[in-house]
């Protein structure tokens, strides 16, 4: 690495911005994804609806299909001809296409397999037994949920915050499509790497590139880890 | 009666048709074999299963009929599993807690130390679940249970799935439970020997329909229940510690009808006790023998005399005081003394046969 690497030079102005834009990017997602992702979990892993099967299929596709179809149709949807931004022209607000606002729908859906299936297994290896106990012991579903599902399915929180962190600072291109490449506005770091390489500036991607490797490797050491501390709980003799 | 029970329930080729009531005191036995629904009726009782058409009264509330479920935790009572069951990411003290904190301070029955003295966990309250023994988790799911003051006690095989010492390690905290909390207590079992120790009741399940209700002393001695011609069969009575013998170590136990010797007990004078006097250790004279190493000797009347399993033997029952004792005995015998119903036997039971 550069010998002034630390310094502030390291990162030009432009970087910095959209750095500062992949991380509240990615704190959005994971905040909005484990509103969302906690209950559907729960749901998932405790009913048996004919519904289920299909729910499933549905917020598993962003795992296989191209980013590049999720943001094409999350752009007609959101731009102003389509019904979100329809809505949002009801509301008063400008379209969500090209707007930051319009990056964290696209990264939420994109991510949304990533949080939701930690969490339900987790869920589902919490078992009947623990909850069941906890109602004979005058615990209301709600009371049960939160003292003990949640808790013994800490693991499973985490492995999906943690994942989805780092999927959406990764994320390429569902923002490219959705967001344009604005900085300051909707450039993302991973975008502005592609820039950097395009315009031959291989010293400011590899700045990037660096700085995404090592978080992105430093959040996936936290996740193993916490799975590791699952098998080898310590039993003193 | 104050917990009357309807249902009906079929899976697969299981049916159980269980009309049965419990009483609302002292401790009542679900007694069948492994699959005779035990488990399943205890877990409508609970409300863990909600079985439809079945109907639930306890203590004059409806816990369940045509249109209404009272939910689990509404239900106030508290349950005890055949597995452990408890939280894994709590310590003891927080498991104990969880039912504590959940019943107003006006309804708690015991205090937090009450339980842990009586289940014996003083130094284990800082230990996590999976610090602990088969038999330590097992009495601290019984505290957690007590600690929520529930109106029944519903345990599912407390001393199933544990080893013989652990289970020898249990078996006196559930007797003190029994004898020092007046809580009501239903619990499943497949082991007569434990039911004889612990229950007051008994309703017998028989591939899932109720084959027989009543004072646990009385099915114990019908003939026409499988009860008595199990290898265990035997008499329970209810006597009260009116001697101690120090220099033989022996104590005396008066009970209607008679009184009897067994080994010495550590337990004061006037204490009440339970008495199991095993059908095949009793023999029968027609007169008060004499110069006998036996000195537990109880007369009574023959009931009647019936066939047992093997064709050698016969189960002859005596009427001592106002319970029935149940000797199991060969048939030859009962033809050479002439016995039948109406002849005044001597009972006599080896003081060593009572050392359990």
């Amino acid at each position: 690495m550069d010998s002034n690497a630390l310094s502030a030079g390291y990162y030009s102005p432009e970087d910095l911005a959209a750095l500062w834009i992949s991380l509240k990017l990615a704190t959005c997602t994971v905040v909005l994804l484990l509103l969302l992702c906690t209950p559907l979990a729960w749901w998932l892993a405790t009913r048996r609806s004919r519904l289920r099967t299909l729910v499933e299929a549905l917020v598993a596709l962003p795992l296989v299909l191209p980013p590049t179809v999720l943001g094409f149709y999350l752009l007609l949807f959101l731009g102003p001809r389509g019904g979100g931004g329809w809505l949002t022209g009801r509301l008063g607000l400008a379209p969500l296409s090209f707007s930051f606002g319009g990056l964290v729908i696209g990264s939420v859906l994109y991510s949304l397999p990533f949080v939701l299936q930690p969490i339900q297994n987790a869920f589902q290896a919490v078992g009947v037994r623990a909850l069941e106990a906890a109602a004979t012991l005058g615990a209301s579903p709600r009371d049960r949920f939160f003292t003990i599902a949640v808790p013994l399915a800490r693991r499973g929180f985490l492995t999906g915050a943690v994942l989805a962190f780092a999927h959406t600072l990764g994320e390429f291109g569902v923002v490219l499509m959705l967001g344009g490449n604005i900085p300051g506005r909707t450039q993302t770091t991973s975008i502005l790497i592609y820039n950097h390489v395009e315009a031959l500036d291989y010293r400011g991607a590899h700045h990037l590139s660096m700085t995404l490797l090592v978080a992105c490797f430093a959040m996936l050491l936290v996740v193993y880890s916490a799975q590791r501390g699952v098998r080898a709980s310590p039993v003193p003799t | 009666m104050t917990l009357a029970v309807s249902v009906d329930l079929k899976r697969g080729d299981f049916r159980l048709q269980a009309d049965c009531a419990f009483p609302a005191d002292g401790t009542s036995a679900l007694f069948g074999r492994s699959g005779s629904g035990k488990t399943t009726l205890l877990r409508c009782i609970a409300g863990l299963e909600r079985v439809p058409g079945a109907r639930l009264h306890f203590q004059g509330e409806t816990w369940q009929d045509a249109g209404r479920f009272v939910p689990p935790h509404r239900r106030r009572l508290a349950y005890v599993f055949q597995e452990s069951s408890l939280f894994p990411h709590l310590d003891v003290r927080r498991n104990l807690e969880y039912g504590l904190r959940r019943v107003p301070p006006a309804q708690r029955r015991l205090t937090f130390d009450d339980a842990v003295a009586l289940m014996g966990l003083a130094d284990l309250i800082d230990h996590r679940p999976e610090q602990l023994s088969g038999g330590q988790r097992r009495r601290a799911a019984i505290a957690r249970a007590l600690l929520s003051s529930p109106r029944l006690l519903l345990m599912d095989e407390p001393l199933s799935s544990l080893d013989l010492e652990s289970r020898a390690e249990l078996l006196p905290h559930l007797e003190r439970l029994r004898d020092e909390l007046s809580m009501p207590i239903l619990y499943v079992s497949h082991e007569i020997g434990e039911v004889m120790r612990l229950a007051d009741h008994l309703t017998l399940l028989e591939s899932g329909r109720v084959r027989a209700q009543g004072a646990l002393h009385e099915l114990l001695a019908r003939p026409d229940l499988p009860l008595a011609h199990l290898e265990e069969a035997g008499s329970v009575f209810e006597g009260v510690i009116t001697g101690h013998d120090e220099q033989y170590h022996l104590s005396q136990v008066d009970i209607p009808g008679g009184r009897v010797a067994l080994a010495r007990r550590p337990v004061p004078i006037g204490q009440r006790v339970r008495v199991r006097i095993d059908a095949r250790d009793v023999s029968l004279a027609l007169k008060p023998p004499e110069a006998s190493s036996i000195t537990n000797i109880l007369p009574g009347p023959v009931v009647d005399v019936s066939p047992d399993r093997d064709p050698a033997q016969c189960l002859v029952r005596i009427a001592i005081g106002e319970r029935w004792l149940l000797a199991r005995v060969t048939r030859r015998s009962v033809d050479r003394l002439a016995i039948r119903p109406g002849s005044r036997v001597y009972a006599q039971i080896k003081s060593v046969a009572l050392m359990r």
